[in-house]
């Protein structure tokens, strides 16, 4: 009975510790969410947090920064750009690296170890290297500031962790599942599409969800290979641009910021397990 | 499995070429680049490499990536550390998982347009609408430009940022591997009249140090290639310049591709012994499979 009555009371401070630490955490981003909704007005003149004075006066609440943002400002745009990037951005390097994973993890070959091992090496390579030797090839191709040549670039530096977690995750099969398939007659072509997609599914979903968001959050490559053309510049970049232009509005650059997250909190509230598996099996990559 | 001589290098085939033109075709690439003028038309030896080494803003950034490294690392490694072990106890683990790792999903410019805003400054006599300065003038303190008082509070004001982000990647991976941790050894050690934090110290942090160091080496890699944050924030103004914002400079502004190779070959060469020790990991890793 003591003892229970003690341990009850030093889980005071637990309790304590981790929901103030839960707090400081989540409070910028609701700084963030309720300034999006504040008149310009109200912004510059007292803090986000003097809603909180007056809970229900629902009044004050405005969407006329998403409207400005999203249609003069042409954040509406930007988010479409961002969709056709990250879309064939994350299929394709996917769709690559899958027949790479299979072959590397079940099929004998010359080199098999040395490439691998190349591979892991490449996982750490810092982009910085490759930009100007690929900006120079681009422009000479004419890739330059176009969706091909990003999608291109987003695939080629993704392949290396891709390629590692479908490898792990592949190479972690019974083995007994390919000898007998091949008994049987399959072809390997048959093996991976009828046998090793299908249970590699848990991990395809894992690393679908890290290059989606690797990509829709990417800054340094769409600057580089895109530039700031309003035509073809994702998000990230456009609002970086907002933070010089409208330095000081923040009812704007707070809206801007919020639509640039909506779609990565959604994947990831809803997706969390696969996310946490992904960065569990690659935590290599810097 | 019985396949055709030619079958396995079709598969890899697609992969191998691009990564050979997106990686390392340009990593050499720039090397050779690294020894030219500013347009690549002449030789021009080690001038950039000296230029690295002796430019002011140069050695400031190495300066900085330095101070990311000694602050950075160990606040968010040893924060998530700290959060993974407190939030096992507790029955509403998940929901403050998923808060403390939520900021990586967001990009970087989300993350530094959050905390600019919380580092938002105006003069006294206006009312501050960042939260860290109106809790300043709560305690009737002048509020204080965070992000431009050089060179240490608007440098480690930035890394806050850095740490507010990973501390969520850092805490999922120690947390997986310390529930890997037998129950009983916990169980025992507190029978024994073991207090926490001996049990912490002696037990939790040697059997956790393989994982803590893997995540360690992660975050040093992360830290000298921190672009975003910077670029957003100050883009290297008021002596917060960063490695890969100045090469980023070189490169756009300054149309200095000698200088911007060096400085990526510089940041190469830092990275090379993390690329060596994860070639050895993943060697044991596959000696035991």
């Amino acid at each position: 009975m003591m003892k229970k009555k003690v341990l009850v009371l030093s889980s005071v401070p637990l309790h304590l510790i981790i929901i103030i630490l839960a707090f400081i955490w989540i409070l910028p981003t609701v700084g963030l969410l309720i300034t999006s909704f504040r008149s310009s007005g109200d912004v510059a003149a007292s803090g986000w947090w003097t809603v909180f004075e007056h809970p229900f006066s629902y009044t004050c609440y405005t969407i006329e920064n998403y409207k400005e943002v999203i249609i003069k400002i042409g954040i509406g745009k930007a988010f479409l750009n961002t969709l056709l990037i990250t879309i064939p951005a994350t299929i394709i390097p996917i769709l690559i690296a899958s027949f790479a994973a299979y072959a590397f993890a079940w099929m004998e070959f010359p080199g098999r170890r040395v490439l691998f091992v190349i591979l892991v090496g490449l996982l750490v390579v810092p982009l910085q290297m490759t930009l100007i030797p690929i900006l120079r090839m681009f422009n000479k191709l004419g890739l330059a500031g176009t969706f091909p040549g990003i999608w291109l670039a987003h695939t080629g530096y993704g392949l290396p962790l891709v390629i590692y977690l479908l490898y792990n995750f592949i190479s972690g099969l019974p083995s007994e599942l390919f000898d007998s398939s091949s008994i049987d007659g399959a072809t390997p072509f048959q093996i991976f599409t009828r046998m090793v997609l299908p249970l590699s599914l848990p991990a395809l979903a894992s690393v679908t969800i890290f290059q989606f968001l690797w990509v829709w959050n990417d800054l340094l490559i769409a600057l580089v290979y895109l530039g700031g053309t309003p035509d073809v510049a994702p998000l990230t970049v456009r609002i970086s641009a907002l933070v010089g232009a409208y330095g000081q509005d923040w009812e704007l650059l707070t809206a801007a910021a919020f639509v640039s997250m909506l779609l990565p909190l959604i994947l990831f509230l809803s997706l969390q397990r696969y996310f946490v598996k992904g960065i569990l099996a690659g935590s290599v990559k810097g | 499995m019985h396949t055709k001589k030619i079958t396995p290098w079709l598969y890899i085939a697609p992969a191998t070429f691009l990564l050979f033109f997106f990686l390392i075709y340009p990593l050499v690439n720039t090397i050779y680049i690294s020894f030219l003028n500013y347009n690549s038309e002449k030789f021009v030896g080690i001038k950039n490499y000296l230029y690295c080494f002796t430019n002011e803003i140069m050695l400031t950034s190495f300066r900085n990536n330095s101070f990311w490294v000694i602050v950075f690392v160990p606040l968010a490694v040893f924060l998530g550390l700290i959060i993974a072990v407190l939030i096992d106890r507790v029955k509403y683990e998940s929901i403050i998982k998923s808060v403390i790792f939520m900021p990586m999903a967001i990009s970087f410019v989300g993350a530094g347009i959050i905390w600019k805003f919380v580092y938002a400054y105006r003069p006294v006599s206006a009312a501050q609408i960042g939260i860290l300065n109106a809790i300043r003038s709560f305690f009737s303190l002048d509020p204080l430009p965070w992000l431009i008082i050089r060179p240490w509070l608007n440098n480690f004001c930035l890394i806050m940022v850095g740490v507010w982000i990973w501390t969520g990647f850092c805490m999922v991976i120690l947390s997986a591997s310390y529930k890997g941790i037998p129950r009983e050894l916990l169980e025992a050690a507190r029978v024994d009249g073991a207090t926490e934090f001996r049990i912490f110290w002696k037990i939790i942090l040697p059997l956790l140090k393989p994982t803590i160091a893997v995540v360690s080496t992660t975050m040093i890699i992360t830290v000298l290639k921190v672009f975003d944050i910077v670029y957003v924030m100050t883009n290297g103004n008021f002596g917060t310049e960063v490695i890969a914002n100045r090469m980023y400079k070189e490169m756009f502004i300054f149309r200095n591709f000698g200088r911007a190779s060096a400085i990526a070959v510089i940041l190469l060469i830092v990275i090379i012994p993390m690329i060596i020790i994860n070639i050895q990991r993943f060697r044991e890793q596959e000696a035991i499979r």
